[in-house]
């Protein structure tokens, strides 16, 4: 494989390029709302993978219903929103100011519930939906699902549209406000628990874009969400909050180290190895902060 | 006596009497030390340290498929046996087997203390939720790479050698393995915290860097306690695997989203921090669990995830944290009455 | 033996564009008490952390018993003999205040605290004498998170002298104290400092304290050294006095 790669098909790296980038496209959604709730109320949200694959669960009942999958994307957005808003005031909420371990451990516990909720109500099934869209064929070697790069477009608009949201809109500057100072904000009369509640169901209307589109350009299964949680964690520890360049570049990298790790070591490395690049950017941290006379907190 | 003398009892006489009692629920009673066992050492580092591990669990597969891997390969050919799905049927004498077992359990104790310091090295500069997200990724990459090893059978695991003993006393002979393990962490963990360790770990939980900055060794003591906690996993993880008959990455030797959590869940029922909160939460978390279980059927893993959620967002200090609170004084905690007034200056 | 138990040379940190320490040097003398000073905002704190292993700096060097440490962490640094107590009062708070000063034992090899050390031994013995020492014996047992400030600071301090260090930095150690309780404290400082043998360095605003506890006082203005000397010196001095009253 190593052989062909790198030898006789150079043009199979152009395949491997462009499906990290259609996957990292997705892995950056992800990851921009994990960086969001972290930044603006310190919440590390571990069932973060299994909001995704709800999401993409959403689209895989609007196809039951005979609906083509990407029209699920406003329902999705609208229902996971109201999702969230439900699942920080009844957990999040409560959690948010005690110790680090606590509000991780809730989500943990979110999260399981959420994996066994789906595998309760889809089964355990594999599922991808098909979008029919066909492929696109750019010389003898490279096959593009046209799917593939509706997405990336999706994908990036929905990502333009939340930065422009929060550049510009009054929800978004309170949001930048709480997330610099939360008691400044307060003092200066931003309703801080409206906040919260509003960012961390932004962020699982993100989640469940990501997973609309996951669910016509990969697959998901209900116990899928974990690896998808860890990778975030990976990219956003990688880029660090607030460095929104650094999270797609990071989530673009790891897209295109799946890939190669997939097709050099073989299929079933593909789930270790983002958990190597979790690890990996872990010690590198440490290596970091240790220059720095410090230690990763 | 005091409360404590007759807890020791109770458990003791339980312990001895209990599957002599019962005899059909000898395996259920044996699950209830590995949960004690678990619980209790996930604590170590855990509630007394302030190192959350979501990854404990690595130590009990790897000590499992280490154990399995040498039972088998003292006699037969690993690679071949794993191949061979079973066809290969071993037949172990007595002394074999045994000989087998013991030296595959210290093996698997051992082996997971060796690894143990090694992840140490990857995850000790993490502090707080980075340690947790860290560890539970260790597990998630352990388990994936034990899936691809083709040599301890892959994905499809490994059939364990059969106990060559009358069947009426193969299961009283796993109890007796599990009770004992049990028995000796629980001995183990209550002396490191009788001595200045267990100051040390309280200081490392309460303030770490003014643990650093007042000269304590906090790696030191971080090592040791998850490699006690590493041996005890890893011996019962052998245990276990021979008592389950069959082993396999995902659902026998890591299995993360059942007892990987439960460990987390049981010392948080119980009171995290505390020498008998682990064992009460163990306790009570595995009677509630085998009594409901049943009728819960498809709901099971949803009851616990919601019971998790709500114990930790409504009860965090736990059981033994309720009783501290109730009644200071059977604990020696001391309450000044004079100093409740204001809390000024000297 | 060195003369210098610190020797500060020519250290220099910035945070972003805020130059926080610049060129600064000093020395801190085997047994004496030596006394920092300065407007708020100057520079006193970043130059503790710098020592103490807090931050890296820029450039310059710290030799402590003529060895750098510049590049060791915190608990290294500790473990030498150098020891350092918080302006906010660090103490553990779920733990009662004789294993606070327990667990205070140093740990540097050699000392009597093993790892599985017994907690009621010599080292409890000696936690209470020194809990004695700070008058903080009748409250030996209760959490120290449940003390009062004042209590919690003597506390830490108790702690420190329990460690046995060469070098004690203190970051304002009267700050927060009752007025009529300040001589108490002092007193112990002369007597850790004189019986003990501990050096001390140590950030005071108090200046009526510091003129009076230590032996040589150095004055920081702007991130810059502005004067050095004995007590008497610095306080006729007209650029000490126009820092801290005057426009800069």
């Amino acid at each position: 494989m190593f052989e062909l790669l790198f030898v006789s098909a150079p043009i199979m790296n152009v395949q491997l390029l462009l499906e990290g980038i259609f996957i990292g496209s997705v892995f950056a959604l992800s990851a921009y709302g994990l960086a969001l709730i972290w930044g603006v109320m310190n919440v590390k949200n571990l069932a973060q993978g299994d909001f995704v694959i709800m999401g993409g669960y959403c689209a895989f009942a609007v196809y039951q219903l005979g609906i083509h999958p990407l029209f699920a994307i406003p329902v999705v957005i609208v229902f996971m929103f109201c999702f969230g808003w439900i699942v920080y005031k009844l957990i999040i909420k409560r959690v948010i100011d005690h110790d680090m371990f606590v509000s991780l451990l809730a989500t943990f516990g979110l999260s399981l519930l959420l994996q066994q909720l789906l595998n309760l109500v889809f089964g355990p099934e594999v599922q991808t939906l098909d979008s029919q869209y066909g492929v696109f064929l750019l010389g003898d070697f490279v096959t593009v699902p046209k799917i593939k790069i509706i997405s990336l477009v999706i994908a990036a608009a929905f990502a333009t549209a939340v930065v422009i949201f929060m550049k510009r809109s009054r929800m978004g500057q309170a949001i930048r406000a709480t997330a610099q100072d939360a008691r400044a904000a307060r003092v200066l009369g931003i309703d801080t628990d409206q906040v919260y509640a509003f960012t961390f169901a932004l962020n699982a209307a993100i989640c469940g874009v990501a997973g609309v589109l996951v669910s016509m350009i990969w697959s998901i299964q209900p116990f899928y969400g974990i690896i998808f949680s860890l990778r975030t964690f990976a990219i956003v520890t990688a880029a660090g909050l607030g460095n929104l360049p650094g999270v797609i570049g990071m989530s673009f990298v790891l897209g295109w180290f799946e890939q190669y790790a997939g097709v050099l070591a073989g299929a079933e490395w593909q789930i270790a190895a983002s958990v190597f690049v979790l690890i990996g950017v872990l010690v590198w941290r440490q290596i970091q902060a240790r220059r720095h006379r410090q230690v990763v907190r | 006596m005091t409360n404590e003398k007759i807890l020791y009892l109770g458990l003791g006489i339980f312990g001895i009497v209990g599957p002599m009692l019962f005899p059909n629920y000898t395996l259920q009673i044996a699950m209830l030390w590995i949960m004690v066992l678990m619980a209790s050492t996930w604590d170590i580092t855990g509630g007394q340290m302030g190192y959350n591990s979501l990854g404990n669990i690595t130590f009990f597969g790897v000590g499992m498929y280490v154990c399995a891997a040498i039972q088998v390969s003292m006699f037969y050919d690993l690679a071949e046996y794993t191949a061979s799905y079973g066809a290969i049927k071993p037949v172990f004498t007595e002394s074999q087997y045994f000989i087998g077992l013991i030296l595959g359990i210290v093996a698997g104790g051992v082996v997971c203390v060796g690894l143990s310091l090694l992840l140490g090295l990857a995850v000790f500069g993490l502090r707080g939720p980075y340690f947790a997200i860290g560890t539970l990724g260790v597990a998630v990459a352990m388990r994936e790479i034990v899936t691809t090893m083709d040599t301890v059978g892959g994905g499809a695991g490994i059939s364990m050698p059969f106990l060559p003993l009358p069947i009426e006393y193969r299961s009283l002979f796993f109890y007796v393995l599990c009770f004992l393990l049990a028995v000796a962490a629980h001995f183990t963990i209550r002396w490191m915290f009788s001595t200045q360790f267990g100051l040390a770990a309280n200081a490392i939980r309460d303030d770490e860097d003014k643990a650093e900055a007042m000269g304590i060794p906090t790696l030191r003591y971080k090592q040791f306690g998850w490699a006690v906690a590493a041996f005890y996993m890893g011996c019962i993880g052998a245990v276990f695997g021979n008592m389950s008959g069959y082993i396999e990455p995902q659902n026998i030797a890591f299995p993360l989203p059942t007892f990987g959590i439960f460990m987390v869940a049981m010392a948080l029922l119980g009171g995290k921090g505390t020498l008998w909160g682990p064992v009460i939460g163990a306790i009570a978390f595995h009677i509630v669990k085998e009594t409901t279980w049943t009728y819960l059927l498809d709901w099971q893993y949803i009851v616990l995830g919601l019971v998790l959620i709500v114990n930790i967002v409504y009860f965090q200090q736990g059981i033994m944290g309720w009783l501290k609170s109730m009644y200071p004084e059977k604990f020696g905690i001391v309450v000044d009455k004079s100093t409740n007034v204001s809390k000024g200056d000297a | 033996m060195s003369e210098n138990i610190i020797e500060v040379n020519n250290v220099s940190k910035a945070f972003g564009g805020v130059k926080a320490n610049v060129d600064i040097s000093m020395v801190v003398e085997r047994g004496s008490i030596t006394g920092i000073i300065g407007p708020n905002g100057c520079g006193k704190s970043t130059l503790f952390n710098s020592i103490v292993g807090y931050h890296p700096i820029d450039s310059g060097s710290i030799l402590f018993e003529g060895n750098e440490i510049s590049h060791l962490v915190v608990g290294d640094i500790a473990r030498l003999g150098m020891l350092r107590t918080f302006q906010q009062t660090r103490i553990y708070g779920e733990m009662d205040c004789v294993d606070n000063m327990q667990i205070s034992v140093s740990h540097r090899p050699g000392s009597q605290a093993t790892m599985f050390a017994s907690r009621r031994g010599e080292i409890r013995e000696r936690a209470e004498q020194l809990l004695e020492f700070v008058g903080l014996y009748s409250k030996r047992n209760l959490i120290s998170g449940d003390l009062s400030f004042g209590q919690q600071k003597l506390l830490e301090f108790a702690m420190a002298l329990m460690n046995e260090p060469k070098v004690l930095l203190l970051d304002e150690p009267t700050a927060g104290i009752n007025p009529t309780l300040i001589n108490g404290l002092i007193d112990r400082l002369r007597r850790a400092n004189e019986e003990l043998g501990i050096t001390l360095c140590v950030i005071e605003h108090n200046m009526r304290v510091i003129m009076n506890l230590a032996s040589d006082i150095y004055c920081l203005s702007n991130g810059k050294m502005l004067a050095s000397g004995k007590p008497e010196d610095l306080q006729n001095d007209p650029r000490v006095i126009d820092a801290y009253l005057g426009g800069h």
